[in-house]
């Protein structure tokens, strides 16, 4: 045991010589195999560029939502150091970090606003003037339900509300 | 139309190193140069009909051009920005509303890409000098006689010299010209894309050019 804790943390002593290291060891003369740390460091670039490729799919047809953008590294295409994959790594993680916390804070205005269209057709009463369109719930179109009263003046004087839902896009011209 | 010689290129082994499943499948073809004939034009006008804003946008999770995407990233490309091949066909679909008939061997390119999301490239056969392959730059070497390339840069090489960039241009001084009379019909495998896709692009590549 004291042979055990005598030992020096740090100083690698060469088995077999019967002599001790000092802290200052004579660095590797071998050039450290990076290859696996490449090889993955590949293989989770592929995964998050997979997951943010996921994620601009499910962001369509939103239009206003931001674009996970990660430049290239410049240069053109080539072998990257890595510490070039590392960063690159890192930065990709992060878009899709961003990209998924705007998504789901968008899903889950949508899905208030879906509730509030069931509330709408509910009690039309209690929303009176409010519209919500398709983009507010993240749907592709021009479809909006306004709560609207029945024959005008009359309606908003006897409290006769009821939702209009839109026919969809004008057509072009 | 006869049986395509299909060869397969050199890789150098640093890259082989890198991304095992790295190729490079070409095959020499004759070309005339010139106008599209009326079957590939209305082939490109049918090929414009099949795209909409819904297929572009999820393009990107369809397991070929997922895969040109990834090795783009891994290589240090963004594909946002300078897109690979399929989704750039496609974006050039979307902004003119169609597909441009440019000539015979540019537009069999664009089918071949857009039917099957390999990248394709053709070189004039008479300016390749020995075996095609792909390997990084060396420091100094450039691109035709101008265009510098960066230390460790990607190439499709001969046994002489640069002769394209990967998913990128191709030199000026190794294109199809308009008296160019056999070209060499060269795609780019990576990993997540089987042997057999590589072989149908160059098959319907070469398949457009004798129409």
């Amino acid at each position: 045991m004291p042979d055990v804790l005598d030992t020096h943390v740090g100083a690698a002593a060469p088995r077999g010589t019967g002599r001790t290291v000092g802290p200052f060891a004579l660095a590797p003369t071998t050039v450290p195999d990076e290859r696996a740390a490449r090889r993955t460091l590949l293989d989770q670039v592929a995964r998050l560029e997979s997951e943010l490729s996921q994620l601009f799919c499910s962001t369509w047809p939103r239009t206003h939502m931001p674009r996970p953008q990660v430049a290239g590294r410049g240069g053109g295409p080539r072998l990257l150091s890595l510490e070039e994959l590392e960063e690159l790594r890192d930065e990709l993680a992060g878009r899709v970090a961003d990209a998924r916390r705007a998504l789901s804070d968008r899903t889950w205005v949508e899905e208030q606003n879906r509730r509030l269209i069931e509330e709408m057709l509910l009690e039309p009463e209690r929303h009176k003037w409010v519209r919500v369109s398709h983009e507010d719930i993240g749907e592709p179109g021009c479809k909006h339900w306004h709560v609207r009263p029945r024959w005008s003046f009359i309606g908003m004087l006897m409290g006769w509300w009821r939702v209009v839902i839109s026919s969809g896009c004008p057509l072009a011209t | 139309m006869s049986e395509l010689d299909l060869v397969d290129g050199w890789v150098e082994p640093e890259l082989a190193q890198e991304f095992p499943q790295l190729s490079l499948v070409h095959a020499r073809v004759k070309v005339h140069p010139g106008p599209s004939p009326r079957e590939v034009k209305q082939r490109l006008r049918m090929l414009a009909d099949r795209y909409t804003g819904g297929k572009v946008v999820h393009m990107r999770q369809d397991p070929v051009p997922w895969a040109y995407r990834v090795f783009s990233r891994q290589v240090g490309i963004d594909p946002d920005t300078d897109r690979t091949p399929v989704e750039g066909v496609a974006l050039r679909r979307l902004k003119h509303g169609g597909l441009r008939s440019e000539n015979v061997v540019d537009d069999a390119l664009t089918i071949a890409i857009a039917e099957t999301g390999v990248p394709l490239i053709a070189l004039d056969a008479e300016c390749v000098d020995g075996d095609l392959g792909l390997r990084l730059a060396r420091s100094g070497e450039t691109l035709g006689d101008a265009r510098p390339l960066s230390a460790r840069q990607l190439v499709i090489a001969d046994g002489q010299r640069p002769v394209a960039v990967v998913l990128g241009e191709v030199g000026e001084d190794a294109g199809v010209t308009p008296t160019t009379e056999r070209m060499i019909l060269c795609a780019l495998g990576v990993k997540g894309v089987p042997r057999i896709s590589l072989e149908e692009a160059l098959w319907c590549a070469a398949e457009t050019l004798y129409t």
